[in-house]
């Protein structure tokens, strides 16, 4: 088993506003993504959701950031266990988060060996 | 855990109601984008902590953290509430007035003015009826527009215009003022009224979307009940029609989801909480002086609720009740099912001459249900082939699959009573 981070993206708001019945069932389903990556041995770490601001440091200075587009912020993250690189991005394809059109970006984790 | 029973839908018309009062009814955009951010934020929040042990507290504070910052960072470039005034402009008072608007007593009032507002004068009632159900039950735009089977272009515009009136208004509505109170209750009633019937005898072929908006109907109706200015015999009334018609919507899809007729009911089905909570409302509405068309549905749907086989119906009571109904409301829907009572109660020959003297009768043409009920007089008075001809009508205006369906049947039916020597129903 070798260890993944996905990196969540929201993608380009739509233009009407997702209803809170919608926003419900779309909550619903990833709670139930999540349940399913767990249950199969698969979620290593939940992660977390991230705030679309803070700051960015370079060298001695801080600056507020990130700003990115939205659709380019990633919005959260989490570890995953999965064979290969091909198995974390099978897996990837039942995120809740593709049915509105954003994105996970599947990056295997550098191994100490040589 | 799933988030069940549309808990957002349900919060959210909370949430608006109490964030207008805090930020002004000319802020009322400002209002649905901040609980739209709160939701935003749960969806965010709980599909990695999971559901909150409150998740309606959560979402309320959630509210209230926006509704908080919105009015630090605007203050001085906005007008909140006039009514709060220079309470929201200094940090010692804001705070403590923000927590007091968002006490579970100041929620429920703010529920209540908002009913109120959506039911402008200004505002037509079906567009009335639009905003209930997207400000205050939470609905969306897609949402309303497939409940009135309408474009969403078409719903949009509409609700668009409306809350222009809304937000045009100075100062939120006063629900303390019992003289403005009671002059806009029957505006109020009556929108709840046709947003029940559009759940009850809408178009929508979803039988859930329909229930839905039954139930919200009785949710909005029992607020006002809430409410000592509301509490009157007409709410009563109106709570008691909601009730008693709600205890067969059971039974009105059979198990193979098809249409079944007041007639054919499996009674057995029908919802006797309802119809005992309903009977004990329609008591409380006969204590006044006032009889509107609400008593007279109520007590309508009463009747029929009492019989355990319609052949047990009292007939000559609901032909009595329709006759007082049509004089308070001379419609030629409320003409059609006088006169399916009269077949009833008369015989079929009957019933056909009261339809056929239906004044304005033309404005039926669009209504498949009064081909359908020419159909079965036809029938039961052995004419097959006009019969026929009647639910072909009526097929042509039928307004969803499920009725296309109960139609098509009810017209197969006259030709195998035609070929064959089946007995009559």
């Amino acid at each position: 088993m070798s260890e993944f981070t996905y990196l969540f993206r929201n993608g380009a708001p739509t233009s009407s506003p997702a209803s809170p019945e919608q926003m419900q069932q779309t909550m619903n389903k990833w709670m139930a993504w999540f349940k399913e990556l767990s249950a199969k041995g698969h979620l290593k770490e939940m992660g977390h959701p991230l705030e679309p601001s803070g700051k960015i440091v370079t060298g001695k200075t801080v600056n507020d950031g990130p700003f990115a587009e939205a659709k380019d912020l990633v919005g959260g993250f989490s570890i995953i266990q999965a064979k290969d690189l091909a198995e974390a991005a099978e897996i990837a394809k039942g995120c809740p988060i593709l049915d509105v059109g954003g994105s996970v970006e599947v990056r295997p984790s550098r191994k100490m060996n040589m | 855990m799933e988030v069940t029973d549309h808990l957002f839908r349900r919060e959210a018309g909370r949430m608006v109601a109490v964030l207008t009062r805090v930020f002004g009814m000319h802020n009322i955009a400002l209002a649905e984008d901040a609980v739209q951010d709160a939701f935003l934020r749960a969806v965010e929040v709980w599909k990695f902590r999971g559901m909150p042990e409150n998740p309606s507290a959560w979402l309320m504070a959630a509210a209230k953290n926006r509704a908080l910052d919105i009015l630090r960072r605007q203050r001085t470039a906005k007008t909140f509430a006039p009514e709060l005034g220079r309470l929201l402009e200094s940090e010692w008072t804001l705070a403590p007035v923000v927590e007091e608007l968002f006490a579970p007593q100041a929620i429920k009032d703010d529920l209540l003015r908002m009913m109120f507002s959506c039911c402008h004068p200004r505002v037509p009632e079906e567009a009335q009826v639009a905003l209930m159900l997207q400000i205050l039950c939470g609905f969306g735009v897609g949402e309303i527009a497939s409940a009135f089977v309408s474009t969403r272009s078409a719903t949009e515009k509409r609700i668009t215009r409306a809350k222009k009136v809304l937000a045009a208004s100075k100062k939120l509505f006063d629900v303390t003022a019992s003289a403005e109170f009671s002059a806009r209750l029957p505006a109020v009633q009556r929108a709840l009224y046709l947003l029940f019937n559009e759940g009850y005898h809408g178009a929508s072929p979803e039988t859930a979307v329909r229930t839905d908006l039954c139930r919200e109907a009785m949710r909005l109706n029992a607020i006002l009940l809430e409410n000592p200015l509301g509490r009157v015999p007409t709410t009563y009334a109106l709570a008691a029609l909601m009730c008693l018609n709600a205890a067969r919507l059971p039974s009105r899809v059979d198990a193979a989801g098809n249409l079944s007729s007041l007639f054919d009911q499996d009674r057995t089905q029908w919802d006797q909480q309802l119809i005992v909570e309903g009977q004990a409302l329609l008591d409380l509405s006969f204590t006044g002086t006032e009889l509107t068309e609400y008593h007279l549905e109520a007590a309508i749907a009463s009747v029929h609720a009492r019989a355990r086989h319609s052949e047990d119906t009292n007939w000559v009571d609901i032909v009595s009740l329709y006759d007082r109904l049509l004089e308070l409301r001379p419609t030629p829907i409320i003409a059609l099912n006088r006169a399916i009572a009269v077949a009833q109660q008369a015989g079929p020959e009957k019933g056909l001459s009261e339809i056929n003297s239906i004044g304005g009768r033309e404005r039926l043409a669009t209504y498949p249900f009064y081909f359908a009920a020419l159909g079965e007089l036809e029938l039961r008075c052995g004419r097959d082939e006009i019969a026929l001809q009647h639910f072909a009508a009526a097929l042509k205006v039928a307004r969803n699959p499920m009725e296309r369906r109960f139609l098509a049947q009810r017209a197969k039916a006259c030709s195998t009573l035609h070929d064959t020597t089946r007995p009559r129903a």
